[in-house]
């Protein structure tokens, strides 16, 4: 496939390029990058008015296959992905049974080669079944292709594991992510403690069940020198000690996801108990919003990503204490940063751009995320001018699990180019 | 005032001239209660479901009767008796009801948000009969409804609330009707049971509760759940009395005529002591009746009653 996309405002953090180019693509990666390029026998693409720059990438995906496809399957998920100008994932481990061996890696890869839409990585699971007691096999989970580790909803309780998994994995270079709660302050919560519990009489889950668990995994890091990853931060206290711990040097990365930047606990109320809205990590306050935020701007945190965790209806249209947590997140995360973070002059469309591309890539050792000759073909073009309103039932994902119903957005992805195929928008 | 409501899911979302309207109303409906006759015909062919998903005699019972004297049909659900017990998700529920008629489904639910969920999906008026730690709207409005008559005025009255308000829906309704009606609120109880940042509650809190007692002019003591023990929030139940118990001596720095109420049932001689409960400042009893009457005035107001209807 041969495709010349003509005419857009071309970002590209990474390696500084930012004005109106044109792009060939020939079998997959981008062979010219310039202006007024001939068509020849391409198809060509009219990026005029558009912003193009290279192919997001999620570090934080639930594609919940295998086990769970009623929720998400490889093909659904990395659909969704590509509508929302995703052009590759990483897929949690937290599936049934659980990536904590070489031949499941090699299943979730061979099924997403065969029925992805977009690139996958997956991530391994730190312990064997998760069970946060005996390390899996790190090395043969990096050579079956995993990009980092995690227990992913189920916190490594105990420091040694957690001290021994940082050391170890450090040999294979591998992050090792964190999902940052204790679970006895967390207790059988179901939104962020505060006074907007009290008023919603549920029970809360306070800062600190996320906060010592992200002290404590800043003081292992800095301990044995290892990659340690926090995954979806949430309070102004985590970003504290987050930024505090990389100016000592401790090899620290962390993310956010958009709905921790957009929505606070008091929506909960608000929307009438709508089970939409819990997630764990729960909505925060306006003070960890502002906070993390702040933490995005001045580089305390490296990546959005969008722990887009797709439930079934059935999970969710029940009593807020008995649905699930997660938030279905791929379909509507660029447009919502645009909109909020971009639009509300907190980053930069460059800066959105680093934290959505080049700095996941960066830290999960993806050799992607970047528009240049040679280059992966990766790229996603975005419509500024187009307003849509969130549709859950225009979701690719089957999990249609959104708290954003009804916001109007802009800064769609008009299409979506993963690995030189049209794979979302026009010319698919 | 015209009273245009579907459902009444808390008292945070009510105007203080709708819970004017609705004590009034309860006023006028009490003497039905005194009658030997308790029937009026007011709500005859209308149906009622209470569908009670934690066990609690006392609220379903007085529902039950408000029905009754107004001649309304009742049908109960609970969890021991039907389909909830074998499983059917709420929103099931929901359409069995929708397609049973029901005009008016009265929910207590373990789980905060359950009744604006059941709200949502029916037509039908949805009573929030208590659910999770969020409100107990019609236990607050008896509670208001007491305290003015006895008192003859709600605003300015400084009124004590005791014991575990972290987890009450009681304190809460009654927080959100006491500020609104003009009242001064100050809780008490051991910290690990008074909510974070009181003051967004518009409340006064202190763990001392010799100081929330001084003045007050009622005494509101809550249920204490011995449950929470267990979790660790107090360390034995001997221990909470010692500090947080209502007994006669702590009950003098209160005012003179300061009315002692509790939403029931109590624990004798653990949050409050025996004399007490069977003492001449206690309302216990007179909160009960005054229960029927306001909720009897829910079920005609929402039901459409015109206020004017009743006070001929
Ligand atoms: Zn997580
Ligand atoms: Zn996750």
């Amino acid at each position: 496939m041969k495709l010349v996309v003509k005419g857009g405002r071309v970002i590209d953090p990474g390696t500084g390029v930012d004005g109106l180019m044109d792009l060939r693509i020939e079998d997959g990666t981008i062979v010219e990058v310039g202006e007024n390029l001939k068509p020849d026998a391409a198809k060509v693409i009219d990026a005029t008015g558009k912003v193009v720059i290279p192919g997001l990438i999620d570090v934080h995906t639930h594609l919940r296959e295998p086990g769970y496809e009623w929720k998400e399957t490889i093909a659904t998920g990395t659909r969704a992905a590509a509508a929302g100008g995703f052009t590759a994932v990483c897929c949690m481990p937290n599936t049934n049974p659980v990536l904590d061996n070489p031949g499941q890696v090699t299943y979730v890869l061979e099924k997403a080669r065969r029925e992805g839409k977009v690139a996958v990585y997956p991530i391994g699971c730190i312990t064997k079944g998760s069970r946060g007691e005996e390390l899996t096999e790190i090395g043969y989970l990096r050579e079956a292709g995993v990009v980092g580790l995690s227990d992913d909803g189920l916190p490594v309780e105990n420091a040694e594991v957690m001290r021994c998994a940082l050391e170890y994995a450090r040999m294979f270079n591998l992050p090792v992510i964190s999902h940052c709660e204790d679970r006895h302050l967390a207790g059988d919560g179901v939104m962020n403690w505060g006074p907007a519990s009290t008023a919603a009489g549920l029970k809360g889950i306070p800062a600190s069940a996320e906060e010592v668990m992200v002290a404590r995994d800043l003081i292992l890091a800095a301990a044995t020198g290892g990659r340690l990853h926090l995954a979806h931060i949430s309070t102004a206290g985590s970003v504290r000690l987050v930024r505090e711990a990389k100016r000592r040097g401790v090899a620290v990365t962390c993310e956010v996801t958009p709905h921790h930047l957009t929505l606070t606990d008091r929506f909960i109320q608000e929307s009438g108990y709508d089970t939409n809205t819990k997630v764990n990590p729960p909505l925060r306050t306006d003070a960890d919003v502002a906070a993390l935020r702040e933490g995005l701007a001045d580089g305390t945190i490296d990546i959005i990503a969008t722990d887009h965790a797709p439930h079934h209806t059935d999970d969710k249209e029940v009593e807020y204490n008995y649905a699930a947590f997660g938030i279905s997140g791929l379909d509507t995360a660029l447009p919502l940063m645009v909109t909020e973070l971009v639009g509300g002059g907190y980053l930069t469309l460059n800066q959105l751009v680093e934290k959505m591309c080049l700095n996941p890539a960066r830290v999960f050792g993806l050799s992607r995320g970047r528009i240049e000759t040679g280059g992966r073909a990766d790229l996603t073009i975005i419509d500024p001018e187009e307003r849509r309103t969130v549709d859950v039932s225009r979701f690719y994902s089957l999990g249609k699990n959104s708290p954003f119903l009804g916001r109007e957005l802009t800064g769609w992805p008009v299409v979506t180019i993963a690995a030189g195929v049209v794979v979302h928008g026009e010319g698919k | 005032m015209r009273f245009n409501r579907k459902d009444i899911l808390g008292i945070r979302e009510m105007g203080s001239d709708e819970i004017e309207l609705i004590l009034d109303t309860a006023r006028s409906l009490r003497d039905i209660i005194t009658r030997t006759i308790k029937k009026v015909p007011t709500l005859r062919g209308r149906t009622v479901v209470t569908l009670f998903y934690e066990p609690s005699t006392r609220t379903r019972t007085s529902f039950e009767l408000a029905a009754k004297y107004m001649s309304a049909d009742t049908v109960n659900i609970s969890t021991s008796t039907s389909s909830v017990r074998k499983g059917e998700t709420l929103k099931d529920t929901a359409r069995t009801l929708e397609a049973m008629g029901a005009e008016m489904v009265i929910i207590r639910h373990p789980v905060a948000g359950a009744p604006h969920f059941l709200a949502r999906n029916l037509r039908a008026s949805v009573v929030n009969a208590g659910d999770g730690m969020h409100e107990h709207p019609t236990q607050a409005l008896l509670d208001l409804f007491t305290i003015r008559e006895k008192k003859k005025r709600l605003k300015g009255l400084k009124i004590a609330i005791v014991g575990d308000i972290l987890h009450s829906r009681v304190a809460r309704s009654n927080i959100w009707g006491l500020r609104k009606m003009g009242a001064e609120v100050v809780v008490s109880g051991p910290s690990t049971l008074l909510p974070p940042e009181s003051a967004t509650l518009g409340v006064k809190a202190t763990h001392r509760v010799e100081e929330a007692l001084e003045g007050a002019d009622v005494v509101m003591v809550l249920r204490l759940q011995l449950e929470r023990q267990r979790k660790g929030l107090f360390p034995t139940v001997r221990e909470y009395t010692r500090y947080w118990g209502i007994n006669r001596e702590r009950l003098r720095l209160a005012r003179d005529d300061a009315l002692l109420m509790h939403p029931g049932p109590f624990n004798r001689g653990v949050e409050v002591s025996s004399d007490l409960v069977d003492g001449n400042q206690s309302v216990i009893n007179k909160q009960v009746t005054n229960g029927v009457a306001v909720r009897m005035a829910l079920l005609f107001l929402l039901l459409g009653g015109k206020p004017d209807e009743i006070s001929r």
